[in-house]
């Protein structure tokens, strides 16, 4: 059990038990989740953390009431987190589009397992990457952040609660089983960067392709706020019939994320530019990576690697980079190509792009198997 | 020039989105006028202090646009869990949801049950109109059997689901089912819920003359409140009549009236609890 208010230091913890105290410093106090592996741990610990530190943590019928609530409380000026995986991640597709249709701060953990489907509960896996872009229906921009280590968990935590409250988004923590369930040191700093909700109590309340609003009306208190998941003007007032104002709300929510791309884009960069291969990575994946990278320089290769913090919008410049120097790039993924074609597009055919690919039963992809695929694409000279 | 006695509803709507696009005929502005007038009776000067939630159909539009108030109208079927979120964080607030039968109690009656079950300290008004209006005349689980709709074009061939009955079993503190001809006695309820501590559910069986009236032979507004009178029994003295001679009647009145621990007051308990 930890002190209500959790002091700076250096803990020990579990990657779900990171993300769920980086919530709670993150200004977090309502958390409505569902019980699912391998992501419980964050609700469980924040059952006894919340009520503490005078949040609120509930048990919902499911995922989509579980996010349903957090867009409620969120409206309610409550910064508001909900965390799950692959099966409880599809539920709550609907009201993703919700959150971004009506611009409402929210955080969403995808601690992702194998799947289609239950698939393997227990094991690790990379496959949400491309639902986590695309899952809900209609145009809409998302942000997503994929940690890897127990302090990132922490930390991407914090920063997807930021990033909610500037962008008034939904942003996804695309964690994974590994990271989630891993133990490592986390160090809290002693002061973290934390961005409040900023309130308005004039119109315009939502974003249009003219104007971008970052504050949100409070309810209650008669500003008569219409908020509604149907298309709508600046005002919040229903249109469900003039396409001009749907091209202007859908470039609205679609280009207030888009438009800082190359701001969002946070990449952790080795030897890029000064390689002649790369690797991209992301999540657990990277961690072999490391050690595939240092395995390959004993042997006198020079590897280049981008490891993605942020995932979407995808960092397309950090990749092209990699790829102006190296004219190979590794693509480590655990599925059957997600974010290869991300890379393959970033690129534009000016670098050979390779995957290694690899699902099912949580294995991970080993540095040895990295290596041979370094050795191999580096021997082609 | 004489000034025209205004409506009193007039001044808690939204005038720039009026007149309203309900259907001529339909239940859902008997549903606003016994709404407001409940809530002026209650003593609220307008509708500051309260949020309505609603999702997807035709009365799911009462708040949105048209109440003069905080209104969000969300993804169909998911307004309870959203006013749960808000209610919980903002439990000062009058939490109000509207809802249609295909919205509350088809894809969204597990939430319904679940807020019954926890107590949640909102009002749900389900205008059950036995159809699907909005989306035109497909069958809602409301619908009686045998009734011809869009996506029963030879008739339904299943029965029709009591969600009062349903709310009651999960715990709900009160229940009323009411009809649209039946405007004090809804106003009564509504001002009941409005006062309760805890779960309230309003079950108002309304018309819908050209989606549903249409498919049952009665195509005004009159014929159909008629039926309504004429086949509402109360429900007392339904309890004393068998399940085959109530099968085409409406059974009115209150379900439920019960005083007991909110899901607030609940949390609240555990909260001492967790801090102590």
């Amino acid at each position: 059990m930890h002190a209500p208010v959790l002091e700076p230091g250096t803990y020990f913890w579990q990657g779900n038990i990171a993300c769920a105290e980086g919530a709670i410093a993150a200004g977090c106090r309502f958390y409505a989740g569902y019980p699912i592996t391998p992501s419980s741990e964050i609700f469980e610990h924040l059952s006894s953390r919340l009520p503490k530190v005078g949040g609120i943590c509930i048990q919902m019928e499911d995922e989509i009431a579980s996010l349903a609530a957090v867009v409620g409380a969120s409206w309610g000026g409550t910064k508001a987190l909900t965390a799950t995986s692959g099966p409880g991640f599809s539920l709550m597709q609907e009201n993703i589009g919700l959150a971004c249709m009506t611009e409402t701060p929210c955080v969403i953990v995808d601690v992702q397992r194998v799947g289609p489907s239950t698939g393997q509960a227990t094991k690790c896996a990379q496959g949400d990457v491309m639902q986590a872009r695309w899952g809900t229906h209609g145009d809409h921009e998302i942000i997503a952040l994929g940690p890897n280590s127990v302090q990132e968990m922490f930390d991407l935590t914090v920063k997807a609660f930021n990033l909610s409250e500037s962008y008034r988004n939904p942003v996804i923590v695309l964690a994974d089983e590994v990271v989630a369930h891993m133990r490592e040191r986390v160090v809290i700093p002693r002061s973290l960067e934390i961005i409040e909700r900023e309130e308005t109590y004039s119109p315009p309340f939502f974003s249009t392709s003219d104007s971008y609003v970052r504050a949100m009306p409070p309810l209650g208190r008669g500003l008569n706020v219409l908020v509604t998941g149907s298309t709508h003007d600046a005002r919040g007032l229903r249109a469900t019939a003039d396409p001009e104002i749907h091209r202007k709300l859908a470039e609205g929510i679609f280009g207030k994320i888009h438009k800082d791309a190359h701001i969002l884009s946070d990449v952790e960069q080795y030897r890029v530019g000064d390689c002649e291969v790369g690797v991209v990575s992301y999540g657990c994946t990277s961690r072999s990576v490391y050690t595939a990278i240092q395995m390959a320089e004993e042997s006198g290769m020079s590897v280049g690697h981008v490891r993605l913090r942020t995932i979407w919008p995808f960092p397309a410049e950090a990749v092209q980079r990699l790829s102006e120097g190296a004219g190979r790039i590794l693509v480590p993924e655990m599925n059957l190509k997600q974010v290869y074609f991300e890379v393959m597009r970033a690129v534009e055919g000016k670098a050979h792009v390779v995957g290694l690919n690899k699902v099912g039963g949580g294995a991970m992809i080993y540095p040895e198997e990295i290596l041979r695929k370094l050795t191999k694409m580096t021997e082609r000279d | 020039m004489q000034r025209s006695e205004e409506h009193f509803a007039i001044k808690h709507l939204r005038q720039e989105v009026l007149p309203s696009t309900f259907c001529s005929g339909c239940g859902c502005g008997t549903v606003i006028n016994c709404f407001l007038k409940a809530v002026e009776e209650e003593g609220f000067k307008d509708l500051k202090n309260f949020v309505f939630c609603s999702g997807i159909g035709c009365s799911s539009w009462i708040p949105s646009p048209y109440m003069r108030a905080d209104s969000i109208h969300v993804t169909h079927g998911r307004s309870i869990p959203v006013a749960l979120g808000l209610k919980l964080v903002r439990p000062e607030l009058n939490v109000v949801v509207f809802g249609g039968d295909g919205d509350i109690a088809a894809i969204g009656l597990n939430h319904l049950l679940h807020a019954a079950r926890r107590n949640l300290e909102v009002v749900v008004i389900m205008v059950n109109n036995m159809i699907y209006g909005m989306t035109g005349g497909q069958a809602a689980p409301t619908t009686p059997l045998g009734v011809e709709t869009t996506t029963t074009p030879y008739g339904t061939f299943e029965y029709a689901l009591d969600v009062s009955n349903l709310t009651v079993s999960a715990g709900a503190s009160y229940v009323a089912r009411w009809t649209t001809y039946h405007v004090v006695q809804l106003k009564e309820a509504i001002k009941k819920a409005l006062r309760k501590k805890g779960f309230s559910f309003l079950e108002v069986v309304s018309q819908c003359p050209p989606i549903y009236g249409r498919r049952i032979g009665m195509e005004s507004a009159t014929q159909i409140l008629n039926w309504f009178r004429s086949s509402s029994i109360a429900l007392n003295r339904a309890r004393n009549m068998k399940a085959e001679e109530l099968t085409d009647k409406i059974v009115v009145g209150e379900l439920v009236d019960i005083d007991k621990p909110t899901l607030i007051e609940n949390m609240h308990k555990v909260q001492e609890k967790a801090t102590n």
